[in-house]
């Protein structure tokens, strides 16, 4: 397998620009400080930036009742991708930025642009904001891809495909860019009615091809996959190089599986949405520069508690006015004390919050 | 104004204990009404005020270039002190607030935000946000009570400096943004020895880089390169021009907050144990509002709306004008004097303080002629005060 043409190029440092150009540069930037240029710029093309990297819509297609590919064309800086990595996008839902990550469901593209497949969950703010409100032309915020699901650089000869609902859809981008190197595969999909296939087509019209082995599970008629039934599905399963992309019950039972039968180096899963801790009334507090953890009770300020077992934190007016305690919360749940109002993070997001008015909902991390 | 618990007429005396605790929870209750109904229609307006500010910076900019041209030199001025009037005071002040914090946009945040102003955001946000906002009008604590350099209350003690203070307010009021870059470092607190020295330097040198960064700015670069078009003198001028405009003005905005008559200053043992509730009623009357046009309201940041500020300093500002009713209602109700006036009348009355305290106290009290004031009654007994029993006010 070869990786994406542009990833390779763009991991060489860019070359250092001609001397003019930086005294020009210079001069520029202290003609807009105290803002950047690009702030300036920003203004005219929001996708012309270098240091926030960004990307229009170019395109919303359904793909079954609640699952949508959305076509973003990446601004510059855009390093592209390996086929079953994933993107992590943001957008303004209610005017607040949250950020999710999609698996990169599309295959070469010439025009440049990446498609992510997104199906609506319920109560999933992101996701029903992509699904249902999301047009053409808006700009969203993005990260450069990333993720540990790909293929190795030599291919596999036989492969086992598992995937449960939209955990096809790193699957789907590993297939459109590698299917026609790949001799063996078999993907084993799950989703509860013929019409929540997502992707239902491709697949099918691929295996009529013979380029795959299709076996669609109607989980609504056949129940759930259970690893019981791997040795009639798939007898050789052993014989393969198994990756599997779906709901947290099916993967677990898949890890304990192979496990179980010493071949769990030959099984790669990917997770999606990291279980959220249970939030609660308090719980441990970890300040993540430091390495420490804090036990803050569910009605005292992390600032406090963190004061307390003698963590030096910043601080201000101690009433949430001045912000001057603001961290960042990079994982699990605070709730603010004046509103009961409760902030999750997950991993990466680095929600900043006002430690001063802020108790432990569960375990949780600050970055200090 | 003298500290308020040394007043003859105490205006919070007919409040007990149980009326202050309920008006901490009507003004609860209005901050939890806005929270709730925070959403795009916020964060699609700042982020126009945003964009509006600095496409006009960049135009009156590029019109600046053709100073040379007297009409261009004109509107370019005017763009220029506009643009620099809404930066400081819409957009700078109120992010560094952290109003705009809950969007998790980065850009747009407490934590990162730099403005166009002497004062790094940094320095600035530990003395307005936590100093000045934590102990407003609280003599002793609150150094905005005259910035240190005069005497804007009769308990403060009076001395011959003080005769010089209409002329101290005026030059200060001229470089409005260096005093404030000066007094966010503290210098009056470092030559009387109470700052360390190490933090002082590294403070010092972060307001020396920011100063340069500016000064570059205004009076080198952009006149540099209007070289090219002839029009250098004049954009230096434009510079200049707006630079003092925007100075003028914002110390006339602020002097507005506390400075009038009518407002209440308190001691500095008052706010020992204070409560939610006794936070909030010094917080209501120990600032004025300026009454006036939605666009005189943009230009001061919402800073007309004092009172609502410092009620809820961290709620958007395009949200003030939409409570400030309910919190002169609640003000009527529990007898409160709610201070507004038309700006003109609100600079005038703290100049007038400025200059009557330059004088020691029983001169000054010869050129004081109360305001005359329709006497505040309660017009409903805290007995009639709906409790707020589903956490809204009723």
């Amino acid at each position: 397998m070869t990786s994406a043409p542009a990833r390779t190029t763009a991991a060489a440092p860019p070359a250092a620009p001609a001397p003019w150009r930086r005294r020009a540069f210079a001069v520029v930037k202290a003609a807009t400080t105290p803002l950047l240029p690009e702030d300036y710029v920003d203004l005219i093309d929001p996708l012309r930036s270098r240091t926030q990297l960004r990307g229009r819509v170019v395109a919303v297609t359904p793909e079954t009742a609640d699952a949508v590919t959305v076509t973003i064309r990446p601004g510059r800086g855009w390093r592209g991708h390996v086929p079953g990595q994933y993107l992590r996008v943001g957008v303004d839902v209610d005017g607040v930025r949250l950020w999710r990550a999609y698996s990169i469901t599309s295959g070469p593209r010439t025009d440049g642009c990446v498609e992510i497949t997104v199906k609506a969950i319920s109560g999933g703010a992101v996701s029903t904001h992509l699904v249902r409100s999301l047009r053409v032309g808006q700009v969203v915020q993005m990260e450069q891809a990333d993720g540990e699901f790909v293929l190795p650089p030599t291919l596999p000869g036989k492969m086992l495909l598992v995937t449960g609902g939209s955990g096809i859809t790193p699957v789907m981008g590993i297939l459109r860019h590698t299917v026609d190197r790949l001799d063996d595969v078999v993907l084993l999909h799950s989703a509860p009615r013929p019409e929540d296939v997502i992707f239902a087509d491709e697949l099918r019209a691929l295996a009529a091809d013979g380029r795959i082995s299709l076996q669609e599970r109607h989980t609504d008629v056949h129940g759930m996959l259970d690893t019981a039934e791997l040795d009639a599905l798939v007898p050789d399963w052993r014989e393969r190089e198994t990756f599997a992309c779906g709901p947290a019950a099916m993967l677990d039972a898949l890890e304990s599986h192979w496990a179980a039968s010493e071949l769990a180096d030959r099984l790669t899963i990917e997770q999606f949405r990291p279980a959220l801790a249970a939030t609660g009334e308090g719980g441990t507090v970890h300040f993540t520069g430091l390495d420490r953890d804090v036990d803050c009770s569910g009605s005292s300020p992390i600032l406090d508690a963190g004061e307390e077992a003698g963590v030096l934190m910043p601080s201000g007016c101690r009433m949430g006015i001045c912000f001057g305690c603001v961290l960042p919360l990079r994982e699990g749940s605070v709730r603010d004390l004046r509103t009961g109002e409760v902030t999750t993070a997950s991993p990466g997001d680095g929600v900043l919050v006002q430690t001063c008015i802020s108790a432990a909902a569960g375990r949780c991390d600050i970055d200090l | 104004m003298t500290a308020l618990q040394k007043k003859d007429h105490n205006p919070i005396a007919h409040l007990t204990r149980e009326d202050i605790e309920s008006l901490g929870r009507e003004l609860d209750a209005v901050r939890a009404s806005v929270i709730e109904t925070r959403g795009a229609r916020d964060t699609a307006y700042i982020r126009r005020v945003i964009k509006v500010q600095r496409g006009l910076e960049i135009a009156s900019r590029a019109t600046l270039l053709a100073s040379r041209w007297k009409p261009a030199f004109v509107v370019g001025t005017v763009g220029l002190t506009v643009s620099k009037v809404l930066e400081n005071m819409e957009i700078g002040h109120n992010v560094m607030h952290g109003q705009w914090d809950w969007m998790r946009d980065p850009k747009i945040h407490s934590t990162t935000w730099e403005w166009d102003n002497a004062s790094p955001a940094d320095l600035w946000k530990h003395s307005h946000n936590e100093l000045h906002h934590t102990y407003t009008n609280v003599l002793g604590r609150d150094n905005d009570l005259g910035y240190g350099i005069m005497r804007v209350d009769e308990d403060q003690k009076w001395v011959p400096f003080y005769l010089g203070q209409p002329a101290w307010n005026f030059i200060n009021a001229c470089f409005f943004e260096y005093g404030i870059a000066a007094y966010d470092l503290e210098l009056g607190k470092y030559f009387a020895g109470r700052k360390d020295k190490a933090v002082f330097k590294r403070d010092a040198t972060k307001v020396l880089n920011k100063i340069r960064a500016q000064v570059t700015k205004d009076y080198v670069v952009h006149p540099g390169l209007a070289l090219l078009t002839g029009s250098a003198r004049r954009t230096l001028a434009a510079n200049f021009t707006a630079n003092l405009a925007r100075n003028l003005w914002t110390h006339s905005v602020i002097m507005c907050g506390h400075f009038p008559e009518g407002v209440e200053t308190f001691t500095k043992t008052s706010i020992d144990g204070e409560t939610r509730g006794d936070w909030y009623l010094r917080q209501m009357i120990g600032s004025a509002n300026i009454s006036g046009s939605k666009a005189m309201h943009i230009a001061t940041g919402n800073l007309s709306y004092q009172i609502e500020h410092h009620l809820f300093p961290d709620l958007p500002s395009n949200r003030y004008q939409e409570i400030a009713p309910q919190v002169r209602d609640i003000c009527e109700r529990y007898g409160l004097q709610y201070t507004s006036g038309s700006l003109p009348r609100q600079v005038a009355s703290a100049w007038g303080k400025v200059i009557r305290l330059s004088l020691p106290n029983h001169l000054a009290a010869r050129l004081h002629r109360p305001r005359r004031r329709t006497p505040v009654a309660p017009t409903a007994l805290p007995s009639r005060i709906v409790a707020v029993a589903d956490g809204r006010a009723a």
